[in-house]
């Protein structure tokens, strides 16, 4: 961005048409769906009584859906689950992907190869048929793994077990993400280390997980905003089990509106407070991310 | 596992009777325990999957009954994908290849747009290029899936749902891949090339088609897989925005087929077969493509 093309001279119409696709798609699917959604949140719907008959009409409404929406203990009950559920998933994301990462660059771990292969395969699943795995997996029923012993949907365990699943799907992607960091460091840097008679362990400690940290902080957004979002596993694991409700979590609360309720106006006032905490959020780190980084460079 | 990691210890090209040489490089050390952990770690990743092949081994009665982890051996699997095909006659086949053809006509797509802009962002000079950039930025922070309930909303007024379109377009737009093509573009397409070109006289498009796109090859097959992926897995957009079962991709579909077997329990067997055929594909065409794919281009990293 900084060195400016020898292209900059000419005014031509070709770079606007290159753009223009891309631009046209943000505006229709990303800006006018938010949008129409925000405008949404301030109607409601109201059934016209009288003389004239039945019929429904929409108004304005003002804050009151976000008010409705925002005293919906079910909603509240599901940002909770969907805290409890990031606690899991996030670190043991993060820190699955790192330990795996800083294995695969030890040199002398052997059959790296098809580990790392392995491990990287679960990307490819979607997350929907991979609960479906994983629930066959806990169903008493099918389970080859204790399920008719251990209850995988108890009210404790049922975090893990859909937390597992999401855990399951992403490990791999975000291994390879700090380990392509890790192979990119110069190896000159372990020589004078290892001279000075640092151990594997000091120079992984000391050296490797600190110069891979950009990587790390940006796969941990990347978790956390799909943490935010999360609706795939336990959507699916719901017809297996009474554990999971409807509202789940904010997501499923959002379709449960919609969908099953016809209440487009609280899931539009819905979507637009999970929308804005999930930017607030991820914004949020990433400018602390960006602070951190300049600080480290002055 | 250390046995595993012990038999492949003997450096390649010299023979076991051979007198190791006196001088030279002293044999690295195997790393016994860190080999073993990423064992542990594949076989985490690989059980549920070898779990499924051995269900759908087994017939209705079976699935419920047998030992869960001994295989069918009286040809279960053949019946169960029979059943799979004659059900809905052959609906699973239909999710399957909409599933082909969302991921791959969308990848395509979304892989143009994304190199165009790319190539844009980082070739040319225009009024408002840093605005669009930090918007592309901000849109990778985006919680997407969140927008799909909206996209419903909107694209139910334009009459769009329950369509093809209406699952495609709005997976054409990939802030990450416009990011991505705008790194590779930087990096391998050399100004002086382009320079070159106008000089001969070549026009803006064909420089972007013939030297641009050809010289981002490599990024923009990253580029189309991850959106490929990204397609293929995505539930929650076209859950919303489909209704007619022939449309569904394999996530929407099973997903279904698991809704009515949670009343009729004769429909898991289907479910579990269906599973397992979704998930071959994919890991087949992964395993392919791995020549064709660097996967330490996802991060942006040319090296």
């Amino acid at each position: 961005m900084a060195r400016p093309t020898p292209t900059a001279r000419r005014t031509s119409a070709f770079p606007y048409l290159l753009v223009l696709p891309a631009v046209l798609l943000f505006a229709a699917f990303v800006v006018a769906p938010g949008g129409y959604a925000l405008l949404l949140s301030f109607q409601r719907r109201k059934v016209n009584g009288g003389l004239l008959g039945g019929g429904t009409h929409t108004v304005f409404a003002g804050l009151a859906n976000y008010r409705d929406v925002l005293g919906d203990s079910e909603l509240w009950s599901g940002v909770v689950r969907m805290l409890l559920l990031g606690a899991i998933t996030v670190p043991a994301t993060v820190l699955l992907a790192l330990l795996f990462a800083v294995l695969l660059d030890i040199e002398g771990t052997r059959l790296r190869r098809v580990t790392r292969l392995t491990i990287f395969l679960p990307y490819a699943v979607p997350g929907v048929i991979a609960s479906l795995m994983w629930g066959f997996l806990y169903l008493p029923a099918t389970s080859p793994i204790g399920g008719d012993r251990v209850d995988f949907f108890g009210q404790v365990a049922v975090y893990f077990s859909v937390g597992n699943v999401a855990v399951w799907g992403a490990v791999g992607f975000n291994m390879i993400v700090i380990y392509t960091a890790l192979r990119a460091l110069p190896a000159e840097l372990y020589e004078s280390a290892r001279l000075d008679g640092a151990s594997e362990w000091q120079i992984i400690r000391r050296i490797k997980v600190p110069m891979v940290m950009p990587a790390v902080v940006m796969c941990t957004l990347f978790t956390v905003l799909a943490a935010l979002q999360v609706f795939n596993e336990p959507n699916t694991l719901k017809p297996l089990s009474n554990a999971v409700s409807s509202t789940w979590v904010p997501l499923m609360k959002i379709y449960d509106d919609a969908f099953g309720n016809s209440d487009i106006y609280s899931a539009a006032a819905t979507s637009v407070v999970l929308t804005a905490a999930a930017l607030l959020v991820s914004f949020g780190t990433a400018r602390l991310i960006q602070s951190r980084v300049q600080q480290e460079a002055a | 596992m250390t046995a595993m990691a012990g038999t492949s210890a003997t450096p390649r090209g010299r023979t076991a009777t051979a007198p190791p040489p006196p001088a030279g490089p002293r044999p690295r050390r195997i790393a016994a325990l860190p080999t073993a952990a990423l064992v542990l770690g594949a076989l985490y990743c690989v059980v549920p999957t070898l779990w499924i092949l051995v269900a759908a081994t087994k017939s209705r009665t079976k699935l419920f009954s047998t030992d869960t982890y001994v295989p069918s051996l009286d040809l279960g699997l053949v019946h169960n994908i029979r059943d799979l095909s004659d059900y809905q006659h052959g609906i699973f086949w239909h999710w399957m290849l909409n599933s082909f053809f969302y991921a791959t006509v969308g990848g395509v797509l979304a892989s143009l747009v994304s190199a165009a802009t790319g190539y844009a962002l980082a070739k040319y000079a225009f009024r408002g290029r840093t605005a669009l950039f930090n918007t592309i930025l901000a849109g990778v922070l985006l919680p997407q899936i969140v927008l799909a309930v909206p996209q419903y909303l909107l694209l139910s007024k334009a009459g769009l749902t329950d369509s093809l379109l209406g699952v495609l377009l709005p997976q054409l737009f990939n802030p990450y891949g416009i990011y991505l093509c705008k790194i590779y573009a930087e990096s391998a397409v050399p100004d002086s090339l382009l320079e070159a070109g106008r000089i001969d006289g070549a026009g803006e498009g064909r420089l972007f088609v013939s030297v641009g796109l050809r010289l981002m090859g490599p990024g923009l097959v990253t580029v189309f897989l991850l959106q490929f992926i990204a397609i293929w897995n995505n539930f929650l957009l076209p859950f919303v925005m489909l209704t007619s079962d022939d449309k569904f991709p394999l996530t929407v579909g099973l997903y279904s087929l698991l809704r009515h077997g949670a009343a009729e329990a004769s429909l898991y067997s289907l479910v579990i077969t269906g599973t397992l055929l979704s998930v071959l594909p994919v890991i087949a065409l992964f395993l392919s493509l791995q020549r064709f794919w660097r996967i330490d281009l996802v991060t942006g990293a040319l090296k």
